[in-house]
């Protein structure tokens, strides 16, 4: 073990926890904020409603997010009309095109788990709404989201953990987020096993805050599921 | 239970078997992702300078040799890990990587030069590129000679000398510093490089771009780089190295690729 090139590096992985954070944050963030609407629709019983959407989370699901990163960061890149349109300030920007994919990828999965929540809902409870004469919207606020958002908390989480993982791919779009400095580290010093190990323990450091973090959200909004 | 456990243990006796490095038997890493050193062709095979150079000192030493294709940044600690033997991918000989490998002869000889939009009116300097990005190979000696001439610019690392050309013609880069012949052939000839130029000096401070191209080894296979060596000697010998330049190449690359390129252009 070399400690000394561990120890010389570390301003690299500081830079990279901090792109990998903010990749992160800005990809569930704008994921979930997409994904309530659509996993609202997802659930819709009208078919010409749900199908669409399907349709994407079906896409989406099925790709590896490798490939989507691609296909935004060089795919999109190809063609003449994208460079010249007045999105290419963004799109030449790696980090655009890494956190669109992402946000995207997560999108998607998390539009299936809000879905799946809210189609899960006890009739019971949306039939004693409905004859208490609230309306559709009434009853999406008051019984069916606050109950459909808490039961699909523990599986955010787990959504939340493999999107952190999911991050590393940037480093292949010349990104320097964690799995870059790692990269980056490796090359300056030929020390492949150091430089991948120091980034799994900042990996590995991270999800333990995102682990604490939703542990202390759902005890917070399950505490009514707890046994007592 | 014993079945099993036999079976496993046969199982893992062959990779143990496998694993043992027979002196006829070489691995060697080479890139397919570097035109017109090496690159894969349209039907999948390796093609290339790199590659013909290899398959001939195979051929010399009478060596049983498998092309193991890896990024650049792999190629040293993929032989350090004894994943591969030898590294036959235009990598230059340089004092830093001679701390960690050793090498063979050159086998070939370019210098580096700054690429970019042939009307971009650049300056090549520290302050000339202040602000810009500009792309390298990853531990290329590109990317060490941009990193030390170039503070003032955001260097850009790329796992892929062919990613590198690709995010330039994206727009993304506003240079890059690559290998002449690389580049000359690699990108300025083909259609993606219309428009682009070679721009400023030609780059071959032996600090930075070392003596030349030649096969990295394990620092204690000291025989195998005298063999390595001694086939290169042969093969520049016999005929069949100027076979294989002539192939890609209208001048004499061993010596100075650099010299060949400027008059090439005037012809």
């Amino acid at each position: 073990m070399n400690v000394d090139a561990i120890i010389e590096s570390m301003p690299l992985y500081f830079n990279g926890v901090l792109t990998t954070i903010k990749l992160l944050a800005t990809a569930l963030l704008v994921g979930l904020v997409f994904a309530l609407p659509l996993g609202i629709l997802r659930a819709s019983p009208n078919l010409w409603i749900a199908r669409p959407v399907w349709c994407f989370t079906y896409v989406i699901r099925g790709t590896p997010m490798l490939v989507q990163l691609f296909l935004v960061y060089y795919g999109l890149a190809q063609f003449e009309w994208m460079r010249e349109s007045a999105l290419w300030p963004w799109f030449r920007s790696a980090w655009f095109c890494a956190a669109l994919a992402f946000a995207i990828n997560t999108c998607a999965y998390t539009t299936e788990m809000l879905a799946g929540s809210i189609k899960a809902t006890n009739a019971g409870e949306l039939e004693a709404a409905r004859s208490m004469g609230m309306s559709r919207a009434t009853v999406l606020r008051r019984i069916l989201l606050p109950s459909a958002l808490r039961r699909a908390l523990p599986a955010y989480s787990n959504e939340a953990i493999m999107m952190l993982h999911g991050t590393s791919l940037a480093s292949i779009v010349t990104l320097m987020d964690l799995t870059g400095a790692a990269r980056e580290m490796n090359s300056r010093f030929y020390l492949p096993f150091e430089a991948f190990l120091t980034a799994g323990a900042f990996y590995l450091a991270l999800t333990f805050v995102l682990v604490s973090a939703f542990h202390l959200v759902e005890k917070r909004f399950l505490s009514h599921l707890r046994a007592r | 239970m014993n079945k099993l456990l036999g079976l496993l243990l046969t199982f893992l006796m062959s990779f143990v078997v496998n694993a043992q490095v027979d002196s006829k038997k070489l691995r060697i890493g080479v890139e397919g992702a570097y035109p017109p050193f090496s690159q894969m062709g349209a039907d999948g095979k390796l093609v290339g300078f790199d590659i013909d150079i290899a398959n001939a000192i195979c051929k010399e030493m009478k060596a049983d040799c498998t092309l193991v294709t890896q990024d650049f940044d792999g190629m040293i600690p993929g032989l350090l890990a004894k994943k591969i033997d030898a590294v036959i991918a235009s990598m230059s000989i340089t004092e830093e990587r001679k701390r960690s490998v050793d090498f063979s002869e050159k086998y070939y000889q370019t210098p580096g030069r700054f690429v970019a939009k042939a009307d971009s009116k650049l300056e090549v300097t520290t302050e000339g590129l202040k602000g810009k990005r500009i792309g390298v190979q990853r531990t290329s000696i590109h990317d060490r000679f941009a990193s030390a001439s170039f503070p003032k610019s955001e260097i850009v690392r790329y796992g892929k000398q062919d990613d590198v050309f690709l995010d330039m013609t994206a727009g993304r880069l506003d240079g890059a510093v690559v290998d002449s012949i690389a580049a000359a052939q690699g990108f300025l000839k083909t259609a993606g490089g219309r428009g682009y130029g070679f721009i400023g000096p030609v780059f071959n401070d032996p600090k930075f771009f070392g003596v030349g191209a030649g096969i990295a080894v394990r620092k204690s296979d000291t025989e195998l780089r005298d063999q390595l060596s001694a086939a290169i000697k042969a093969i520049r010998s016999n005929g069949a190295y100027k076979k294989i330049q002539d192939k890609y190449f209208d001048f004499d690359v061993y010596t100075d690729g650099a010299a060949a390129i400027a008059p090439s252009k005037k012809k």
